[in-house]
Formats: structure tokens, C-alpha cells, sequence
């Protein structure tokens, strides 16, 4: 605590930094991934090729990567855009898979009906599949979301600053206290992106929320009706 | 009117659907196309608002091939009820309703002024309107696919199985809804169902099918009650076990009608 009292300039400034890095990777890597898992779901053969593809591209271990980035985009070696091109291909890696599973999850007979009401090809895909998929594509982004913030911190080990320099400097310096502030950060940043994707998808899938009111109502009541019987 | 001519269906798989189907749906009555799964009743159906297109043969519809038509207009103008009312979950009811208004361009206000007007014409309360589909029963669903089905106010309604999982007191209900509604707003109902009774009491014209399609005999319930064709449509009906046979008996210088078991079902008038 008495670290953290006298740096806290410093941490405020790794964490805004550390936020500034994650949001271009999730927000990017979820908007490449609907198209790739909307191919994905298409056809059968290449739902296996593409999710094989991308789940041996998170496999890569992110040093590397990071390191690997300036020689593939041309780009000076402590610039953040590498951290946030290499934390963007984590995003896909893990997000397709979602993006795939949500559009599959959207019940056939539903899609047939709006078909069957006039809904075009493309409409059916914004006003039918795309909202319907959102629960899944929600619970995927929370993991990416989660993944992408923690693995940011590696980026300070190339000189993109985030609050991996906490871990880095404090463990150099034996200070325990900087060590334990960045991991409390890191998580702090993480639950924060969490309840906000929650927050978001409260306000843009309602009916899941009505869903789950009624369920819980529909529980109470055979409370009730159990009750009333004994 | 909706006409089949010699219309075939082949899928991709090599089953065979319907073959050399031919049928004239005259304009606001209701047919019911009845039979067991696998007849071909429900493709047929889908033939008509091109959800299906068949492999060879025409439809038309007042005398215009369907084939020439942009399916997503023509599917705008045609309702389409189907089994387990098909409803948006993520839409509210009231969104459900005007979903095709809303395709054709209606703005959004008056399309949903009109939806709450059609509520009523189903039965429902206008209460409903701000729910999700999932916070509704059964029968208040599939009320709110009739509804949807006839909000573009469309010449044809196509209805398909719309009331095989509802319970039977509330597809008595519904069957009554659908008879009251087709007879108030003289839409031309095409109606599938493997229910036979369902077929008597809806239909002005019945069709029996038999696999891939095959009419085994076209009438009025009464027609075909009258004078099964062949041995399929006597079995079909019930004809062959001594249902569909009520007899009279005179108690009391009066016409008692019993039915097959002899329970009395009423006193005849002459």
C-alpha cells in the first residue's frame, strides 16, 4: 500500500495506457470475426479448416509474436501497433469460434419463418441471425475481452508500455508491493470490461433479460403452487 | 385462385415429393391439404409462396406463373402461419405483428397502430403487446402468427400445421378462430394438417393425399364422407371401422342419431 500511495501517478497513467491498448484489439477483432465465422458456419468443410486454422493461431506463444510483428508490418519496433496487431489475432483466434457457434445457434425453424415473411437474404442476416446470435457472441467476447487485458502485460516486455511494467520493474527491484498493484489493475481493468460487455448486452438483448424474469417468475410460482399444496 | 400444373418435386437427394401434381385452390375458401407425413403436403405449400421452387411444373396464382416473380415480394404478400408460430424471440409482439408492413416499407408507427387493431381481431389482449413471444402460451403465440400472417392484409393465408402443438382444448379454440376469421375477412386459406378432423371442420374443399403427392380424392367433407373413392381414403377417414356412421334410433316417436358405439349424440329434425 505504501507503494501504491506514493506511485499513484504512475499507475493511473500504466492503467489508462494498458485500457487504451486493449480496446482497439477487442473492438477490431470482434468486427473481423463475424464475417470469418459467418464463412465458417457456411460451408462445412471450411467451418473445420478456418476453426483449426485459428485455434493453432492462439497457440503461438505472444513473445514471439510480438517480436515477430515489426519484421511482418514494417513498423519500429517499440510501437504499440504491434502489441495491438498481435492482440487483434488472438481476438480473431478466439473469437470465430463464437461468431460460428451464435449464427449456428439461431434456431432453423425461425430463420425459415422470416424467410417465409419476405425478410431478404441480407435483411434476415442483420435483423434475424446477427441478434439472435448475440447471446453466444456476448459470452465469447467476455473471454476475449478477459484474454486480451491480461495478455497485454506482456507487451511492456517489448517496450509497449502497459501495466506489465509493474511486474517487470517490481520483480528487478524485489518490490512486492508494485508487483501486486499491477496484478490488481489488470484485474481491475478485466472486471470493469466485463460488467460494461454485460451492461452493453443488458441494453441491446432485452429479451433475454425479459426471458429470464419470466423464468425466474415462472420459479416462483411453482414455489407458491408447492407451498399452497403442502 | 391458386393453380398446380403438373407440378414436380425432386430434391437434391433423389426423394420425390410430389409428382404430376395437379389442383385448382379456388379464391377465398378455405383447402386443406390433409395426409400422412411424407405426402407432400407441407412442400406443396411452400411451393406456393416459392420457399420451395419445384422442379418442374407452374403455379399460378390468378392466372400469373409464380415463377416469374421476385420470391421475396411475392413472399411479402402472401401470409405464412406456421407450426410453432415461428415468432421472432428477440422481437416484442407487437413487432412480431408488423414484421411484413414493416418490410414493405410502412412506417413504423402506423405499422404498429395496425398490429394493436390486429390483436384484436385474434382475441388477444392489446396488454400483450409489449411482451417478448416467450412470455406467452402456446395458443397466444400461435394467435399472434395468425395475426402476423394477416397483417399485410395479403389475399392468401398459408397455414402450415398451425395448431399441431397447442393442447386440444386450445386448438378447438383456434380452429373456431381460424373458421370465424376466414369467413369475416374471405381470404383464400390454404391449410395443412394430418388431422382429418381438422380437415372436415376447416375445409370447403378437402384434398387427401397419399405419398408423393398423389391426390386420392379432392371433395367437400361432405362429398368425400358421401363416397370415399378407393380403400385409402375409407381407411383415411375412419369410414372402413364404422366411424363417420351414426345411425337413428325411435325412442318415444322421436329420431335419436347414435354414434359407432351407440352413445346418442342428439335428436334428429326434420
Amino acid at each position: 500500500m505504501k507503494w501504491l500511495a506514493s506511485n499513484y501517478g504512475l499507475v493511473w497513467e500504466l492503467m489508462q495506457a494498458h485500457i487504451a491498448l486493449c480496446i482497439p484489439p477487442i473492438l477490431i477483432g470482434f468486427l473481423i470475426s463475424i464475417p470469418i465465422g459467418w464463412v465458417a458456419n457456411r460451408y462445412k468443410l471450411s467451418r473445420g479448416v478456418i476453426l483449426l486454422v485459428l485455434g493453432l493461431l492462439y497457440t503461438i506463444p505472444s513473445l514471439p509474436l510480438f517480436i515477430f510483428m515489426p519484421l511482418v508490418l514494417g513498423t519500429p519496433q517499440l510501437s504499440s501497433l504491434n502489441v495491438v496487431v498481435a492482440l487483434t489475432i488472438y481476438a480473431v483466434a478466439l473469437m470465430v469460434r463464437s461468431a460460428a457457434d451464435g449464427l449456428s445457434s439461431v434456431d432453423k425453424d425461425i430463420l425459415q419463418a422470416a424467410s417465409a415473411m419476405g425478410y431478404s437474404g441480407w435483411q434476415r442476416f442483420w435483423r434475424v441471425e446477427l441478434p439472435l446470435s448475440g447471446p453466444v457472441l456476448l459470452a465469447g467476447l467476455r473471454v476475449v475481452s478477459a484474454s486480451t487485458v491480461s495478455l497485454a502485460t506482456i507487451g511492456s516486455v517489448i517496450g509497449v508500455t502497459s501495466l506489465g511494467y509493474l511486474f517487470i520493474n517490481g520483480l528487478q527491484r524485489s518490490i512486492p508491493g508494485e508487483v501486486i498493484t499491477g496484478i490488481v489493475a489488470t484485474l481491475l481493468i478485466a472486471v470493469v470490461f466485463d460488467l460494461v460487455l454485460v451492461l452493453i448486452g443488458r441494453l441491446l438483448l432485452p429479451w433475454i433479460r425479459q426471458d429470464r424474469t419470466s423464468a425466474r417468475a415462472a420459479r416462483r410460482r411453482a414455489v407458491l403452487i408447492a407451498e399452497g399444496a403442502r | 385462385m391458386i393453380e398446380f400444373r403438373s407440378v414436380t418435386k425432386q430434391f437434391p437427394d433423389g426423394t420425390v415429393a410430389v409428382e404430376g401434381f395437379d389442383l385448382v385452390i379456388p379464391p377465398r375458401k378455405t383447402t386443406v391439404l390433409v395426409g400422412s407425413s411424407g405426402c407432400g403436403k407441407t412442400t406443396l405449400l411452400r411451393m406456393i409462396n416459392r420457399m420451395i421452387d419445384p422442379t418442374s411444373g407452374s403455379i399460378l396464382i390468378d392466372g400469373e406463373d409464380t415463377g416469374g416473380l421476385a420470391p421475396v415480394k411475392l413472399r411479402r404478400r402472401i401470409g405464412y402461419v406456421m407450426q410453432n408460430s415461428g415468432l421472432l424471440p428477440h422481437r416484442k409482439v407487437v413487432d412480431n405483428v408488423a414484421t411484413v408492413p414493416v418490410l414493405n416499407g410502412v412506417p413504423k408507427k402506423e405499422a404498429r397502430a395496425h398490429a394493436l387493431e390486429l390483436l384484436d381481431t385474434v382475441g388477444l389482449d392489446r396488454s400483450l403487446a409489449d411482451k417478448y413471444p416467450r412470455q406467452l402460451s402456446g395458443g397466444q403465440q400461435q394467435r399472434v402468427g395468425v395475426a402476423r400472417g394477416l397483417a399485410a392484409d395479403p389475399n392468401i393465408l398459408l397455414m402450415d400445421e398451425p395448431f399441431g402443438a397447442v393442447d386440444p382444448i386450445v386448438r378447438a379454440e383456434l380452429q373456431q378462430e381460424t373458421i370465424r376469421l376466414q369467413e369475416g375477412l374471405g381470404k383464400t386459406v390454404v391449410f395443412v394438417t394430418h388431422d382429418i378432423d381438422e380437415a372436415f371442420l376447416l375445409g370447403h374443399q378437402v384434398v387427401i393425399l397419399q405419398k408423393g403427392g398423389h391426390i386420392a380424392q379432392v371433395g367437400t367433407p361432405a362429398e368425400i364422407l358421401a363416397r370415399p373413392a378407393d380403400d385409402f381414403v375409407a381407411t383415411f377417414i375412419g369410414a372402413d371401422k364404422g366411424k363417420r356412421v351414426l345411425r337413428i334410433q325411435n325412442v318415444d316417436g322421436r329420431d335419436v342419431v347414435v354414434d359407432e358405439n351407440g352413445t346418442p349424440t342428439g335428436v334428429l329434425q326434420s
